[in-house]
């Protein structure tokens, strides 16, 4: 056998000396205290100073009222089921199979937990909840007994003619489209009088905190991201680190948001799970820092440590001389 | 051994005594040489988790709504977002700081692993935070940052665009894992002392991290001067 | 636009955010100067000096 001498040798980037030297006063508990109270005036200087966002949120109701056209043609995509959520995959359907990591496509594997149907969930739901409405309950029957092949034809009438709004009411040229005008016209006015933004919440009940569906909803429109565009927040305007008007956001993130950026990462339609496979390696790689046998000894080649410790240093010298 | 020496609370108290006696859970000196700013942005770091909890604590009081139609509210809240800038800020200072001097040498590999597990659940803790505040802010991360967790697989359990479950590991789950691992953090650096630095005389010193953990040894002779 | 009042905030930050292009690199004003200050602080942790422990002599 042969017998390992390593283990007694001394590791200078994984072993530390003994110390031997001399001890000094310490107040432990005064200097929590000290350093507790700089940092909470610190706080309420920085607070009294520069206060801090509150952006309004912005509704379903807001979003129809400013900008009709961009939501009636959100709700045919949601109908026709060509919006982002309608084709978005796991959790919430099984359109697409959703980002892949190498072979593996996670979220398909964990499947749809959160189911979301979009034409019915967005649209013919809340429109069927409302009371009275002969017209929309007609409209609405014959939409739903009408064949898949038939809806596609009533729909592609339908986008074929450009909407416009005016006089508070959509306009739409379209011929032949069976019931969808209708239905379309209905679920603007429901999202103008704030009705659609209750829809969406209540539909599990009374109480809810659950905003799965009204979010959504608002992100597969255009209305949300320009909002957040205007005011630089954009994954490709690495975002994610940014804040509302011009106080400092979450500069923490600034490489999770990076990558985002780059190629082939910034057209990878699986950047958001490759960008977090990324961050994993390297989050796992910062934790082992102490066992990588490069990364650790950079602090004693850097020298940097000579600064922290030049009062022992100096010391140390002045006693061997 | 007497029924006593076998009971569970002795031989737990007994135990714990041993690893982080009340002179090295509460030292009142440290080795001299100790004398550096870098080695305040822990102790900072820790205050401003403190501030952040305290000031998380009076926005709790009157609702996760108040701030946005208080004026006393909105301040609230301008606190603990300042204060989170601040454990942010510190953190990042502290671990540099840690880092140039590899504080995780003497068996200390435990500390730096703490403190980046820390790091991470703090990240968490403030995306759910930013997620959590009921407006346009959070209408816009939650939709955006869906994407990435709904990737992983995660988002089916974790779902961000779901309020009420973001602000419940926001106020409750994960500033407890944060405030538990802050102490593990902390309570090791009492177990080990602070690092010494890098012996620079020539020759390697005999001593090894097996029995270099006294640093924070009171019971040694031990000089003191003030 | 806010909701609450900015009440306290005597510099209030809520216009619109300013940022700097740099290549692909865009960053706030605001983030850039939390860094920058970030770095500041940690070399003047280094170099500044300690109160309070000049002139000791270690044991060794
Ligand atoms: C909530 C976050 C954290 C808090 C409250 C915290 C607090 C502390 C405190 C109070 C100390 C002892 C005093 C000092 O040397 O500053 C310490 C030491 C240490 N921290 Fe942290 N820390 C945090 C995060 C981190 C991170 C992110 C790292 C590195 C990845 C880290 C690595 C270390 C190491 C290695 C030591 C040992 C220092 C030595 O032996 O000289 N900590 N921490």
């Amino acid at each position: 056998m042969r017998r390992r001498v390593e283990s007694t040798r001394f590791r200078p980037d994984v072993d530390a000396p003994a110390w031997r030297g001399g001890h000094v006063p310490y107040d432990i508990i005064k200097e929590g205290t000290i350093a507790f109270v700089v940092v909470a005036l610190l706080t309420v200087a920085l607070a009294v100073l520069f206060g801090s966002p509150d952006e309004y949120p912005l509704s379903i109701k807001s979003w129809s009222t400013y900008h009709p056209v961009d939501f009636a043609n959100t709700a045919v995509k949601e109908l026709d089921g060509t919006s982002a959520s309608a084709l978005y995959g796991a959790p919430y359907n099984t359109a697409s199979p959703g980002q892949k990591l190498g072979p593996f496509t996670l979220a398909r594997w964990v499947g749809v937990r959160i189911p979301v149907h979009s034409a019915r969930d967005f649209v013919l739901g809340p429109l069927a909840s409302l009371p009275g409405e002969p017209v929309l309950k007609g409209d609405l029957t014959q939409y739903e007994r009408a064949t898949p092949a038939t809806r596609q034809r009533w729909l592609r009438a339908y986008s074929a003619a450009p909407i416009s709004f005016s006089n508070g009411a959509l306009r739409d040229g379209a011929t032949q489209a069976g019931p969808v005008p209708t239905i379309i016209s209905s679920l603007t006015q429901m999202a103008r009088s704030g009705a659609l933004d209750q829809g969406l919440i209540t539909q599990s009940g009374f109480y809810t905190t659950n905003y799965t569906l009204p979010l959504l909803f608002l992100a597969d429109g255009s209305y949300l991201s320009s909002v957040a565009t205007h005011q630089h927040l954009a994954g490709d305007q690495w975002g994610m680190m940014n804040e509302t008007g011009n106080y400092p956001g979450q500069a923490w993130l600034w490489l999770y948001t990076f990558w985002y950026q780059i190629p082939p990462l910034n057209t990878s339609p699986n950047a958001d799970v490759l960008v977090w496979a990324i961050m994993m390696v390297l989050t796992v790689l910062l934790a082992l820092v102490p066992f990588l046998p490069f990364v650790r000894s950079l602090p004693r080649r850097t020298k940097v440590y000579r600064l922290i410790w030049r009062e022992h240093y100096r010391n140390v010298q002045s006693i061997e001389q | 051994m007497s029924d006593v020496e076998r009971q569970w609370t002795t031989r737990l108290r007994r135990r714990a005594v041993a690893a982080l006696p009340p002179d090295k859970l509460l030292p009142d000196t440290q080795p001299s040489y100790v004398a550096s700013w870098i080695y305040v942005f822990g102790v900072t770091t820790m205050s401003a988790l403190a501030v952040v909890i305290a000031s998380g604590c009076l926005l709790a009081l009157r609702g996760p709504q108040w701030w946005h139609t208080s004026s006393v509210g909105h301040f609230v809240n301008s606190l603990h977002l300042w204060s989170v800038e601040i454990f942010f800020f510190a953190m990042v200072v502290h671990l540099w700081g840690k880092y140039f001097m590899a504080a995780w040498r003497g068996g200390r590999s435990l500390t730096w692993v703490t403190g980046v597990v820390t790091f991470l659940t703090s990240v968490g803790a403030a995306f759910t935070g930013y997620v959590s505040q009921t407006n346009f802010d959070s209408q816009w991360i939650s939709t955006q940052a869906k994407d990435g967790i709904n990737a992983t697989g995660a988002g089916a359990y974790f779902n961000v665009l779901n309020t009420g479950q973001m602000l419940m590991w926001h106020i409750v789950l994960l500033p407890l894992a944060a405030v538990l691992l802050t102490a593990i953090h902390v309570l090791l650096v009492r177990v080990k002392g602070v690092v010494p630095p890098f012996d620079e005389r020539a020759g390697a010193p005999a001593v090894t991290n097996h029995d270099a953990n006294d640093a924070n040894d009171t019971n040694d002779e031990k000089v003191v001067d003030a | 636009m806010s909701f609450g009042n900015v009440v306290g905030a005597l510099v209030p930050l809520n216009t619109l955010g300013r940022y700097v292009h740099w290549h692909f690199i865009q960053i706030s004003v605001a983030n850039l100067i939390v860094i920058a200050l970030m770095v500041l602080t940690f070399v003047v942790a280094l170099v500044a000096p300690f109160p309070g422990r000049r002139r000791r002599r270690e044991n060794r």
